[in-house]
């Protein structure tokens, strides 16, 4: 199958996946519990990699405006554009990006097993649907675990950034906040806020997808976790660039 | 005696391949019926396509009368209830215990309290002899214990239906003897039993009637005393592990 014939593949089997998805969700049972076991697992286990990687980004961010603008006299304007940076881009980019590393190749790699080792057959066999029992709890759970993950991520970068705006840049913690709450308006944070619950859908239809197109092997677990890890990140990457332009011109 | 399966013309292709090229056969109800043949001869296909895990290309299933082929996902789940599959690796669930993995079909299709989910799964583990594996998890287990636990699974919910996909391979003597005690007593249960296997000597012990399949089709169908008796061309030729055709470039 060559390039393009994958891709058109990929969209039509993610779109039909997404309608039994939708068609099931109608109907009984709802696995509540698999619901949250999926939000700990994607939510609460993320969040030690979500502090590291937020907290550097954060300090990383402060301290190349600070310095960089400090040439021009313009070190006191590096919280603004921090808190713009954050809250539009890179907290709900990164922490997409961080997640489809870290949750998406794991769902597929679960899901891929599963098929290799015929126990989605098996649910099949047992009168059990298995969008129902494994795909539906990793998609809401997503949904529900990736926006909040996402405002940790926020709060995290902004904290460790005034840390360091504090200690490397000899700026005053008070004014340092001040001047987030001043630049940063509410639609701001939504710019960026809504787009995760997008980059959650896209990170888990895309995991689940590949990981139920597994049909035999190893090789091929590894294969589509791959995969899963491509083009959930350029979903992410494209869509982001699609859902700010969209956002904007709402706004404007 | 009433047929409760009814396998008419089965076409099934991978591809290129044809697996099954008009396979015709009848299933009544109570009956066990063996079916045997050479590996990649579509036995496990034909069943699986029995339970909807296989789309068959042309021909009908019918289960009760009705051609379940044409059921929709509400309708063959409906189906699936009454007719188990015994999977030839077990196929458990590695994320559950075994006890959760024997509980998952009561949880599913009954409303059962836990209390007495407990007393079917612990009877039933009684019955394969895995008394103490509860909260052991699938991996942690031999695969002749992995495969007693897929049986006990297969039937805990008491289906009209069973169907085993080599259910005494790699089995030792002893537990292959416990397997079959395990398929005759779900048969005197009154389940209808349909066994793919390789394993000639349960296919001739447990079984009503044995049915060949070779090169896409049903070859011969027979009682097991016919079968010793009056041995097929095809079935000696199978036992002896003979191609056909070699044998009469030979003669």
């Amino acid at each position: 199958m060559n390039g393009m014939t994958q891709i058109i593949h990929f969209f039509g089997g993610v779109a039909l996946l997404l309608r039994d998805i939708i068609l099931e969700l109608r109907k009984k049972p709802f696995y509540f519990h698999l619901f949250l076991q999926q939000v700990y697992e994607m939510g609460w286990k993320s969040l030690p990699i979500i502090f590291v990687t937020s907290a550097c980004t954060g300090m990383v961010l402060t301290l190349q405006f600070g310095l960089t603008l400090e040439k021009f006299g313009g070190k006191i304007y590096s919280p603004k554009i921090l808190s713009l940076a954050i809250f539009r881009e890179i907290g709900p980019v990164f922490t997409s990006l961080i997640l489809a590393g870290r949750v998406g190749a794991g769902i597929t790699a679960e899901i891929g097993t599963m098929r290799v080792a015929q126990q989605i057959d098996a649910l099949l066999a047992l009168g059990t649907s298995p969008i129902k029992r494994i795909v539906i709890p990793r998609f809401l759970g997503g949904i529900v675990a990736l926006p909040l993950l996402c405002l940790f991520s926020c709060f995290i970068s902004i904290l460790f950034g005034a840390l360091v705006g504090y200690w490397e840049l000899n700026l005053d913690l008070f004014y340092f906040f001040y001047q987030i709450f001043d630049t940063s308006k509410l639609h701001d944070f939504f710019s960026g806020y809504i787009k995760t619950y997008f980059f959650a859908c896209f990170i888990t239809l895309t995991a689940c997808y590949f990981g139920l197109k597994v049909s035999h092997g190893a090789y091929e677990v590894g294969n589509a976790t791959t995969k899963t890890i491509v083009f959930s990140s350029v979903l992410i990457v494209l869509g982001d660039y699609l859902l700010t332009k969209f956002y904007w011109m709402m706004v404007m | 005696m009433k047929s409760i399966i009814e396998v008419k013309n089965l076409y099934i292709s991978f591809k290129e391949k044809k697996v099954l090229k008009g396979v015709t056969f009848s299933l009544s109800e109570g009956e066990c019926l063996a079916l045997i043949g050479g590996s990649g001869d579509g036995k496990s296909t034909l069943l699986r396509s029995i339970i909807g895990l296989e789309s068959p290309t042309s021909g009908q299933i019918l289960f009760d009368g009705k051609n379940i082929l044409r059921f929709d996902v509400e309708q063959y789940i409906f189906i699936r209830k009454q007719i188990s599959y015994v999977f030839q690796g077990g196929a458990l669930f590695d994320s559950m215990t075994v006890y959760d993995n024997l509980a998952f079909p009561l949880r599913e299709h009954t409303d059962w309290s836990e209390e007495k989910i407990k007393k079917a799964v612990l009877h039933e583990l009684k019955e394969f002899e895995l008394e103490g594996s509860e909260n052991i998890y699938p991996t942690e287990l031999s695969g002749g214990m992995q495969k007693r636990v897929g049986v006990a699974r297969a039937i805990i919910i008491k289906p009209k239906v069973i169907l085993y996909d080599e259910p005494t391979s790699g089995l030792d003597p002893y537990t292959k003897k416990n397997m079959q005690k395990a398929i005759i007593k779900m048969q005197k249960r009154g389940a209808t039993s349909m066994i793919v296997t390789h394993d000639m000597q349960t296919a001739l012990k447990v079984c009503d009637r044995v049915a060949l399949l070779k090169g896409g089709k049903i070859q011969a169908v027979d009682t097991p005393k016919n079968f010793r008796e009056n041995p097929n061309i095809f079935l000696n030729n199978f036992i002896k592990g003979i191609k056909q055709g070699e044998n009469d470039e030979s003669a």
